[in-house]
């Protein structure tokens, strides 16, 4: 392994005095920079090597995996009983990777595609984060899973709602933890104008909402999610739920037809009720440049205890498959079609909210 | 002929061109002598600016013209002005003295990525029918989009020249220095809060392979050329191993301004926006148009950069500590 031999160079360069306290960088630079000072103490191994962390530094590169993660070894035994006397022997399992995580993202040893989605982090951080919320605190009851191809291009075409887009998040990891597939969704552009948000939804694998980047993901093989209402059906007056709104203006379809996958529709009831928007601050949102600012019965009422969803109890059904590839060529270039195939899609989603809704007991069980 | 050889970027490009034993003379031209040897190249001290170039593409007789000589660096070129004079007035001149001289059959016009801008609206990739989303008022942008604009013209006036745009990723490698190395090359290297660049990168070697690909071979048109891959702006500085300053973007102006006047890096509007939305191009036309294969990925380019560059302060300071872990145990 690279570590073994990385350890001999820095330990022959340290004075040695035995004492094993002075591990410090700091310290170890000072042992380094003045090597003829400690150089006669032991005549171990190798000592010109020793300095060559600082004097050249390029040779230190190629070690950067190992130092980082990769210390805990044969002197780690300790370390590893204690990690396994405390989490047992799958927790030992879970903190190696872990650490084998940490030292990735440390040295930036992940790869990340061209739409910048990093399935590393995603996987191992952001859905891990989204899943108390969605299976304790909504408790998401999942229909038609079966729904949702295995293998192919497909288009996940959902209702948008809540006030913030929780119910994008929530089906992402759905689709994840269900059909074991990773969703990329289609985010507006105020969501990549946003400092953090957009650089964690680019992450975790949202990309802009156009017809271009929708079709290359499409005719790559993957599972697209889509809420055609936008800011029209997330910012909804609560008195409005489960009302559907314009499908925009139908490009979802025409992408799906271009690339010929087949389209899912995906009813999602309980996002309305997580936090209620009675009202909207227009003036101070057209100052900012959002779409609105909300008022919910407890924000900005509480202040920051205000976002607090309500813990309303979800249900997702993904529908029978809408295919698109028995269309004759150019049915995407006709907007006839696609205003069908979008008002298809449309009425089956809007159906299935209405059963979903007379099966739902009350609002949060 | 090719102009802007006192520049690394093109003095490579003469260098490589002249190695070909299929090209006859290789013409390099540049207001001042190049700094690097040029070999088997005829340097010739003439200014693009100037009409002067005319007679020199009619004295030489030249029959294939690349145009390197685009300045992304206002710093090297003598301020903003005079870069902008170089790059717009110069190819405009270029242009025209090209558009006289009925021997030029072939014209390569090494652009750059930059025509596309970067925002938050853009596209994950950008292909070569694609409009910018967002224009840019000042810097390298305005200034290939302009060139690209005058490249167009002459190509109507001249439909018998095949006229090659090569839109190239940011240059990256061992001796290319250019405000992206040396921002790289930043002790700390600051970066926009909030957001995580992707970033295309072409190795020099590949650049210049392709530059003499496209003067050998008829290949009309305007292909973009980058590394396969993406990197993001944080895991690129991971992988470089140096410490990360995240700034809010109202200091990034101010903070560009700082690096400027400190002389180590050159940083326009346009780069910080660059570096806070990042950019990528759609490559396929590159494969099966142009007809050309980059030997090196973005990672595999922004490693031999690495490996160039030296270790950062993060990697010497964990090898420091594994040295530290080393005599501790023994």
């Amino acid at each position: 392994m690279a570590d073994a031999d990385v350890i001999p160079i820095g330990s022959g360069g340290r004075p040695g005095r035995g004492s094993g306290r002075r591990t410090t960088p700091s310290a170890a630079a000072r042992a380094l920079a003045r090597p003829g000072a400690s150089s006669k103490k032991k005549g171990r191994r190798i000592e010109a090597p020793a300095v060559e962390p600082l004097a050249e530094p390029i040779d230190a590169v190629p070690e950067v995996d190992a130092p980082v993660g990769a210390a805990p070894g044969p002197d780690f035994a300790g370390l590893e009983k204690v990690v396994r006397e405390l989490f047992g022997a799958d927790g030992e399992r879970r903190v190696a990777e872990w650490l084998a995580f940490l030292r990735r993202r440390l040295t930036g040893d992940y790869e990340i595609d061209e739409f910048g989605y990093d399935p590393d982090l995603t996987d191992q951080v952001l859905l891990p984060m989204l899943r108390p919320l969605a299976e304790k605190w909504f408790r998401v009851e999942v229909r038609g899973v079966e729904n949702i191809p295995a293998d192919g291009g497909a288009l996940i075409v959902a209702n948008h709602s809540g006030t913030m887009p929780l119910d994008g998040l929530v089906t992402q990891l759905v689709v994840a933890d269900h059909a074991h597939r990773p969703l990329r969704t289609l985010a507006a552009d105020l969501v990549f104008q946003t400092p953090f948000v957009g650089e964690l939804a680019r992450k975790g694998g949202a990309t802009l909402a156009s017809n271009d980047d929708a079709e290359r993901l499409l005719g790559h093989g993957d599972l697209v999610g889509v809420w055609p209402e936008g800011f029209k059906g997330i910012g909804k007056p609560f008195s409005e739920r489960y009302k559907l709104q314009r499908f925009g203006r139908g490009g979802f379809v025409s992408a799906a037809m271009r690339t010929g996958v087949p389209i899912v529709p995906c009813s999602i009831v309980g996002a309305e009720e997580i936090y209620p928007l009675v009202g909207n601050i227009a003036s101070l949102a057209r100052l900012l440049g959002v779409p609105y600012i909300p008022i919910t019965p407890f924000f900005p009422l509480l202040g920051p205890l205000g976002l607090i969803p309500l813990p309303s109890k979800w249900l997702i059904e993904f529908g029978e498959p809408v295919r698109t590839d028995d269309f004759p060529d150019g049915a995407a270039d006709d907007p006839m079609l696609v205003f069908n195939v979008t008002d298809q899609v449309r009425e089956t989603i809007q159906q299935t909210l209405y059963t979903l809704l007379m099966q739902r007991r009350s609002v949060f069980f | 002929m090719v102009t802007g050889v006192s520049r690394d970027a093109g003095a490579r490009c003469a260098r490589r061109l002249a190695e070909d034993p299929s090209i006859g003379t290789v013409l390099g031209v540049d207001v001042v002598p190049p700094r690097a040897e040029l070999g088997r190249v005829r340097f010739v001290r003439a200014d693009i600016r100037n009409p002067v170039i005319a007679k020199v593409i009619a004295a030489e007789d030249v029959d294939t013209v690349v145009h390197t000589g685009v300045v992304a660096t206002p710093g090297s070129a003598g301020g903003r002005s005079s870069m902008k004079e170089i790059n717009v007035i110069g190819t405009m001149q270029l242009l025209a003295a090209c558009q006289k001289a009925p021997g030029v059959a072939k014209l390569v016009v090494k652009s750059s990525t930059t025509v596309y801008g970067a925002g938050p609206r853009d596209p994950a990739l950008f292909t070569e029918e694609m409009a910018p989303r967002v224009i840019h008022q000042t810097g390298l942008s305005k200034d290939a989009v302009e060139v690209e604009g005058y490249v167009r013209g002459f190509a109507r006036r001249r439909p018998d020249v095949c006229v090659t745009t090569l839109r190239m990723a940011n240059w990256i490698g061992p001796t290319t220095d250019s405000p992206i190395t040396r921002y790289f090359a930043l002790p700390v290297v600051p970066t926009v809060l909030g957001y995580d660049a992707r970033l295309q990168f072409l190795h020099e070697d590949d650049g210049v392979e392709a530059i003499h690909h496209a003067t050998v071979h008829d290949l009309a048109g305007t292909f973009n050329l980058a590394g396969d891959g993406m990197l993001a702006l944080s895991q690129a500085i991971r992988r470089l191993g140096r410490p990360t300053l995240r700034l809010p973007t109202f200091t990034a102006s101010s903070t560009a301004a700082a690096v400027r006047r400190a002389r180590l890096a050159d940083f326009s509007p346009d780069q910080i926006t660059f570096l806070t939305y990042g950019r990528g191009v759609d490559t396929t036309r590159m494969r099966t148009e142009f007809g050309f294969e980059p030997k090196y990925s973005t990672a595999e380019a922004f490693d031999d950069f690495r490996t160039a560059l030296g270790a950062g302060a993060v990697t010497r300071a964990a090898g420091l500590l594994a040295a530290g872990l080393g005599a501790f145990r023994g």
